[in-house]
């Protein structure tokens, strides 16, 4: 029984989400919103720190593949939807469903794609080149879609509008715990201690065996499938999404929240994405503050404290090797 | 094990932050109005006139004696120029702060992302300056002040036509959906009226050196370059044309309208003609003394987006007015049947299609200073 | 064809604003091995700096003749720049020295932030005119081709702190010592190299460029705001990889592609269904390709990681 126990708890998570979901009509709206900005953070935060924490490849372009997971299944749901539901016995919420999800992996798989056309040439290069290549990736991919026509699928520097709203605390919360369990499977699993072996020390890894290109490439491809689902969660939840919504400095939103919590500790990165998503609606009025206040406590925590705000985590403060 | 036990610990950590509804009963004594307005970030000037716009005439109200019987309370929200916040902060205003209507965005993109939340909760929305044709589409819950691109390019197009400019060249902001439409418009309309385009060049917000695509356009010898872009990039292009010595003047839209253009563009910009919602050199009483209370207040003349803000906190109070009541279908038919209200920004008449059809002034730069040429109506 | 030579010009100016700005990057990383994130955000500074110093001392600068001015204003923000420059690196990256790379990449990255933000505290996210320190005015030239006294100018500061770096570089003690910790940090210690000022000495020129940088950018396109330092530093950082980051007259080089590439884009880009607003992206997709063919570098030399 014992050794079910992570399978147990993500169904019970999934079925609680169910049931919240159910009950959405009953919560107040604005903190309905809140709960799901959360939520698609966890997704965005803890699939950024398999790329960067496990891993140890820094990412600097998250909001690239979001960006095209949220084009991806709102362009699904907008041009093909109508069109299924014949196929998926008529309109009705379960079709509905059903085609939600294939939107939402139709964008994870585009994510997904562009994750190892972008990794397999980038990821032969050393960290910090890294940053910079999926940095210039992340303007890439905005340029391309700004430019586009206004009245082609795209929807140009406008973006699309009119997604139906069938982001609910069901899908967002199901998915976050999958990908929490795949996350978390993939690095505790005899495999998965590649990752670690990669991030630690990438030549000694690759003499004992490590296919190193492999796992930077896995890392890299599901974290992208990952930020593609948020993506797609995010567009149908706003409704409207637009190419300069997902520029280089919403990829430092996500990076601030896994540096914070703790690069490699997923726990940690789910709480920090918990707590700065509520932190930045309280402090709305403080706003012009709150990167200052980041930026800060990235640079203190650097010196002091760099395996994150939580204690007993993987832990990054290492000496360089000779 | 210790995985699972992370993932019940967040799970519950989740659902703790979460939290359930406490809902709180309105405060019966005032009515509650949300603004969404960007008071920090990219387009913060937009958003803060707009807001000193939108407070001034509240306080006008309230001192008058307020509404219905009652003092207007105005609850403003920031959404910070980023891309999904106009929307969460939107439900915010109608969910916790129970407001019987909204006002703004001033940016397109941000109005989009609040008139279908309007639209659902069954509460109006009144855009000041959201030029772009699609946000009124969102619902009959969705209205604005303001003229829409399509009008504003056709009025430019006319105004080139009259002055008798038969070559004209374009240089669009691809990264403004306002900039794509005004030029979009422009050109349809100049074109179907035996204008030529000499060249159609582009750039993106952010950019500073646009002498590639000048002297591109250069060598098309236009009368007249249409620069559908916002101020801070239209300047940065007068000063490198002048440089490269280009001498036609430039023509835009209501983007032009801040002081940066002329402190930035300084001569270059001198004779360049732009459309706006209204001069603040107009001699009418009404808008002198809206001149006047402004700059007292805020210690400097007011903007478009001012007089746009004030005149679409006036126009719902008109409307609460005639309704009677701030209940939302009956304050939605009241706001539609808005006909020839005398605003700041002219006579508005709100359309079937819930946009403002009203006039555009031509403004132009002279000694440094903008001035009022004339006004072309719809 | 004159318009195709224009466009070339263009782009030689456009392009040495660039190797400008990758000259006090790819120094930095020549010596440190670190991108230096907040090369962009000096430059920044430089032009508030001498916006600053416009605004306190104008009356005084207009009696002087342009060129005395605009010296004096160079090297008054560049001398400050400087000094910001190694204090940001005595408290920020110095405790770091022997931590992995990532976590500097990483301070970097918090540096550049806390410049940006705390400079729209002080300053407001508004754009603010710059004043004419290089008078505007045009040198036209015989084949209708149009130059301006500031392009000149920057042209020649680029060429001059060209020389100058690769002279401090190669010929003083101070560049001796700086190329030896480049190449072992521990064995120029024991050389009896000073490691700590080396890097102090290193930081305070590379801000000192970035500095000038700011301003030459600032006269150039007379408007600026806290942020306008980041599209300019990651184009500048990918002039320096383009042409072997480390390597000096590599990232003149790299610059000068990335600025004629990009003005032809813009320039040319529209004619072939290629919008201008592409010329954004120029960078990155070079940036790509060099890397993935040649990593090191067009003038670079192939590094090989030692266990």
């Amino acid at each position: 029984m014992k050794r079910y126990t992570t399978q147990i708890v993500l169904l019970v998570v999934v079925l609680l989400s169910l049931g919240i979901s159910v009950l959405s009509g009953k919560f107040d709206a604005y903190y309905m919103d809140i709960a799901l900005n959360v939520g698609i953070n966890i997704i965005l935060a803890v699939s950024l720190n398999l790329v960067n924490g496990h891993t140890g490849q820094f990412s600097l372009g998250h909001a690239a593949f979001m960006a095209v997971g949220a084009y991806g299944a709102s362009i699904f749901t907008l041009e093909m939807s109508a069109r299924l539901m014949p196929l998926l016995g008529g309109p009705g919420s379960f079709a509905t469903g059903v085609a939600f999800l294939l939107a939402l992996l139709v964008g994870g798989l585009c994510a997904a794609v562009c994750g190892w056309l972008v990794g397999m040439p980038s990821l032969r290069l050393r960290g910090d080149y890294l940053a910079i290549v999926t940095l210039g990736f992340n303007e890439i991919v905005r340029v391309i879609l700004q430019n586009t026509s206004g009245d082609g699928v795209f929807g140009g520097p406008l973006g699309l509008k009119g997604i139906p709203p069938l982001t609910t605390f069901f899908w967002v919360f199901a998915i976050a715990a999958i990908c929490v369990y795949v996350v978390g499977s993939m690095v505790s699993s005899t495999y998965g201690r590649g990752f670690p072996a990669v991030r630690d020390d990438e030549i000694a890894a690759g003499s004992m065996g490590i296919n190193t290109v492999r796992y930077k490439v896995t890392a890299f491809v599901v974290g992208s499938f990952f930020a593609g689902l948020s993506g797609g969660l995010y567009a149908h939840l706003r409704t409207t999404i637009s190419p300069e919504g997902f520029n280089f400095l919403k990829s430092f939103d996500v990076v601030v929240i896994v540096i914070l919590g703790g690069m490699g500790s997923t726990a940690g990165v789910i709480i920090a994405a918990i707590v700065l998503t509520v932190l930045n609606e309280f402090l709305r009025d403080f706003e012009q503050y709150r990167m200052l206040v980041f930026s800060i406590l990235l640079i203190v925590m650097m010196i002091v404290r760099p395996q994150g705000l939580l204690p007993s985590f993987p832990i990054l403060n290492r000496k360089k090797s000779a | 094990m210790k995985f699972s036990t992370r993932l019940l610990f967040a799970s519950t950590a989740l659902i703790a932050a979460f939290g359930v509804c406490g809902c709180k009963s309105s405060d019966d004594s005032t009515i509650n109005i949300g603004e969404v307005a960007s008071l920090s970030g990219g387009t913060a000037t937009f958003g803060q006139s707009s807001h000193n716009g939108t407070q001034m005439a509240v306080d006008e109200i309230n001192a008058a004696g307020g509404l219905l019987g009652k003092q207007i309370k105005l609850i403003t929200e920031d959404d910070q120029s980023k891309q999904g916040e106009a929307g969460t902060v939107a439900k915010k205003l109608i969910s916790r702060s129970k407001v019987s209507a909204l006002l703004g965005e001033v940016s397109s993109g941000k109005s989009l992302e609040m008139a279908p939340i309007a639209q659902t909760a069954g509460i109006p929305m009144i855009s000041p300056a959201s030029t772009n044709p699609k946000v009124t589409e969102a619902g009959d819950y969705v209205f604005r002040i303001c003229f829409i691109d399509p009008f504003q390019g056709t009025v430019m197009s006319k105004f080139a036509i009259s002055k008798g400019w038969k070559k004209v060249a374009i240089l669009t902001d691809t990264k403004q959906d306002y900039s794509v439409g005004l030029t979009q418009f422009f050109k349809k309309h100049f074109t179907e009226n035996q204008g030529t385009i000499t060249g159609e060049q582009s750039y993106g917000s952010g950019d500073k050196d646009f002498k590639a695509q000048l002297t591109a356009i250069k060598a098309g010898a236009p009368d007249a370059i249409f620069a559908s872009g916002y101020y801070n990039e239209v300047a940065l292009i007068a000063v490198q044309a002048r440089e490269l010595g280009i001498t036609v003047p430039f023509l835009g839209g209501d983007g032009w309208d801040s002081p940066s253009l002329t402190e930035v563009g300084g001569k270059a910009m001198e004779g360049c003609f732009f459309s706006n919602h209204f001069s603040n050199e107009d001699a009418s009483p009404v808008i002198q003394n809206f001149v006047k209370a402004y700059e007292v207040k805020h210690g400097a003349k007011p903007d478009a987006m001012a007089a746009l803000g004030y005149d679409s906190a006036k126009i719902l109070f008109d409307a609460m007015k005639r309704a009677g009541t701030t209940e939302g279908k009956a304050l939605r038919d009241a706001i539609a049947a808005t006909k020839d209200f005398p605003g700041i920004t002219g006579s508005i008449t709100l359309d079937e299609k819930r946009n403002a059809n009203k006039p555009a002034v031509i403004l132009t730069i002279k000694d440094g200073k903008v001035a009022y040429t004339e006004t072309i109506t719809p | 064809m004159d318009q195709f030579l224009q466009q070339l010009l263009n782009g030689l100016f456009q392009g040495s604003i660039y190797a400008l700005i990758a000259l006090g990057y790819t120094m930095v990383y020549g010596v440190l091995r670190f991108i230096n994130f907040a090369h962009g955000d000096v430059f920044m500074l430089g032009a508030f700096t001498a916006l600053g110093l416009h605004k306190l001392m104008g009356p005084t600068l207009a009696l002087l003749p342009w060129p005395v001015s605009l010296l004096i204003v160079l090297l008054v923000s560049m001398t400050l720049c400087a000094a910001l420059g190694i204090i940001i690196e005595r408290l920020a990256y110095r405790p770091l020295r022997d931590r992995p790379r990532l976590n500097v990449l990483i301070t970097a990255i918090g540096v550049s932030l806390f410049i940006e933000y705390s400079a729209q505290l002080l300053f407001g996210a508004t754009q603010r005119p710059f004043p004419d320190l290089i008078p505007r005015t045009a040198i036209a030239n015989a084949g209708g081709l149009t130059i301006s006294v500031a392009q000149v100018i920057v042209l020649v500061t680029t060429l001059a702190l060209l020389a100058g770096l690769r002279i401090v570089v190669m010929k003083t003690r101070m560049g001796l010592a700086m190329r030896a910790l480049s190449l072992n940090p521990t064995a120029s210690t024991l050389m009896g190299v000073n490691n700590s000022v080396v890097i102090s000495f290193t930081f305070g020129l590379g801000s000192a460029l970035a500095a000038a940088g700011g301003i030459l950018y600032a006269s150039l396109y007379p408007s600026i705001e806290p942020f306008m330092g980041i599209q300019p530093g990651l184009k500048a950082f990918v002039a320096a990889v383009l042409g072997g980051i480390g390597n000096i007259p590599g990232a003149a080089l790299g610059g000068l592609i990335i600025g004629v590439t990009e003005t032809l884009v813009k320039g040319y880009g529209q004619e072939l269904g290629i919008p201008s607003g592409y010329s954004e992206g120029v960078a990155f997709v070079l940036l790509i390709l060099i890397l993935v063919f040649k990593p090191s570098g067009i003038l670079g030399r192939v590094e090989r990681e030692k266990v």
